[in-house]
């Protein structure tokens, strides 16, 4: 009857691994984001239509299709011998990066130009512009919706159970195979453990926007 | 020259440097594509046996019916979506609490659940023979709520002295809402509905996880069909041709969204109230279950 603690060994292997692949993939995203638009908004154009052609490309792709691509061709390219896990981290990373980069780019691009020539005007060079004028406003712009990318990317990491890692999905999909169980219960708990997952990411991001709140 | 935030006008040495840069960034990134064909062909990926396979007019009508699977799947999808939408948000901006309750409630729970895990659910307890129904419904609470949360941000964007002055020549809040603040909020509302809709498209594709029919499913058939050449399967070239095809799809769908908003940012009568659902908390789009959203 009951489907938590007969198979609890299980569903804490699950909710590791959903969390484990959280955790990295939102880690190379937010590398990869950040390095996407550092290209979109640098003043070298060949760098500017690579970012532009990355973000419109993988926007545009079906996550499910980006999973295929990823774990057929990149073995195809050499990378022999990743397993699954890694494969779904490098999808779910380069999927969310384009996003990341999208929520990046539109935070510098709030900041006023004249803050910048502000900055400039009173002797500031490039890094000091960039680092204590430039990008601490962006970044209060960038970071809440920052902290729903990270949330969708909790959710999306539950596509991964269509290609052999084992997360959240894969033991609800089990364990609706393994007859017996009320599937709606079953259910009830994975979208337990899911909620615990996206309110953790919601309050570490809300304690972040506090912590960076400035009285206007 | 547009003085961008992060740099200056650049002069007569910064250019110098920047020209360096993006020949240097040109080659690499050249290099980068190049290496990449290379290793395609020379694990034989473009060898004509796999590709040939796509001249036959059988299988073009096999990716046409794939093709137009999604396409079902995804309009019966985005109306109910949409309808769904509608209700939801009616139901959060009543002025009866009960209702209210119940429209966030359902709409907040719909929202953070995942949505494949939504659509396990369906299939496993409702719609067991009938994949393509557990994935339209799956589809429609999803993005129904998130619908939900842009037609409702939408109308209270909508400047309050409209209601106010609505309300002060006698008209009831029915009359209000259709005559005043809907006809309002959609000309501000329609580009995110249209990038939700693209959402909706892309998540069609989670059907190929429940072993639904549609384009993507398909297309791993039909990889797993076609004999390796040389002992190299089908499955690149698939992902190729698939791939182009759903992102030629997006593309067109975003397209519509962003022509309509250069359309009413155009208009004469003043531009619509800004929309704060621009940032990604309600269109949260990727993809999957997140949207957004992607």
């Amino acid at each position: 009857m009951n489907v938590l603690s007969d198979n609890f060994a299980m569903f804490r292997e699950g909710f590791l691994g959903t969390v484990e692949l959280t955790a990295l993939s939102a880690a190379l995203a937010l590398v990869l984001g950040t390095l996407i638009a550092a290209f979109r908004v640098s003043p070298v154009p060949a760098l500017r239509i690579f970012g532009t052609a990355w973000v419109t490309l993988l926007r545009n792709t079906p996550l499910v299709l980006l999973f295929l691509a990823v774990t057929l061709g990149l073995p195809a390219l050499g990378l022999k011998g990743w397993d699954s896990f890694w494969l779904a981290v490098m999808a779910l990373g380069c999927y969310t990066s384009a996003f990341i980069c999208e929520a990046i780019r539109s935070g510098i691009n709030t900041v006023p130009v004249g803050q910048a020539e502000a900055a400039r005007s009173i002797g500031m060079t490039f890094n000091q512009t960039l680092g204590q004028i430039v990008l601490p406003q962006a970044a209060r712009t960038a970071i809440p919706p920052i902290g729903s990318l990270m949330i969708a990317l909790a959710k999306n990491t539950a596509i991964a159970s269509g290609f052999n890692v084992t997360e959240l999905g894969s033991v609800q999909k089990t364990l609706n195979a393994a007859s017996g169980y009320d599937i709606y219960v079953i259910f009830l708990w994975i979208a337990v453990c899911y909620i615990i997952i996206t309110f953790t990411i919601s309050g570490l991001f809300r304690l972040l926007e506090n912590r960076l709140a400035v009285a206007r | 020259m547009t003085s961008s935030v992060l740099y200056d006008v650049p002069g007569p040495r910064a250019k110098v440097r920047n020209r360096v840069y993006g020949v240097v960034s040109a080659v690499a990134i050249l290099g980068l594509i190049a290496f990449i064909v290379y290793k395609l062909d020379s694990t034989g990926q473009f060898q004509a046996g796999l590709w040939d396979d796509y001249e036959y007019a059988d299988t073009q009508q096999r990716i046409l019916d794939g093709l137009l699977t999604t396409l079902k799947t995804f309009a019966i999808a985005a109306v109910l979506s949409v309808v769904l939408g509608t209700v939801l948000a009616t139901g959060r901006l009543s002025d009866h609490k009960p209702v209210r309750w119940v429209a966030t409630t359902v709409v907040e729970f719909f929202r953070a659940m995942p949505l494949l895990i939504m659509i396990f659910l369906l299939y496993a307890a409702v719609f067991t023979s009938e994949p393509m129904w557990a994935l339209v419904i799956g589809l429609t609470l999803y993005n129904g709520s998130v619908q939900a949360e842009i037609f409702r941000s939408g109308i209270n964007a909508v400047p309050r002295g409209q209601s106010e002055a609505a309300y002060a020549i006698g008209l009831r809040k029915t009359q209000v809402m259709t005559g005043v603040l809907v006809p309002q909020a959609v000309r501000s509302m329609l580009p995110s509905i249209i990038s939700q809709l693209v959402v909706t498209l892309k998540d069609t594709s989670l059907g190929f996880i429940i072993l639904y029919e549609e384009l993507l499913f398909v297309g791993k058939a039909f990889a797993q069909q076609t004999p390796p050449v040389n002992g190299v399967y089908a499955f690149i070239p698939m992902v190729i041709v698939f791939g182009s095809i759903y992102i030629l799809l997006c593309l067109a769908l975003s397209s519509v969204a962003t022509w309509v908003e250069r359309r009413t940012k155009r208009s004469r009568k003043g531009s619509p109230p800004a929309m704060p659902a621009d940032d990604p908390s309600i269109t949260n789009g990727m993809g999957g279950a997140g949207g957004q959203t992607a």
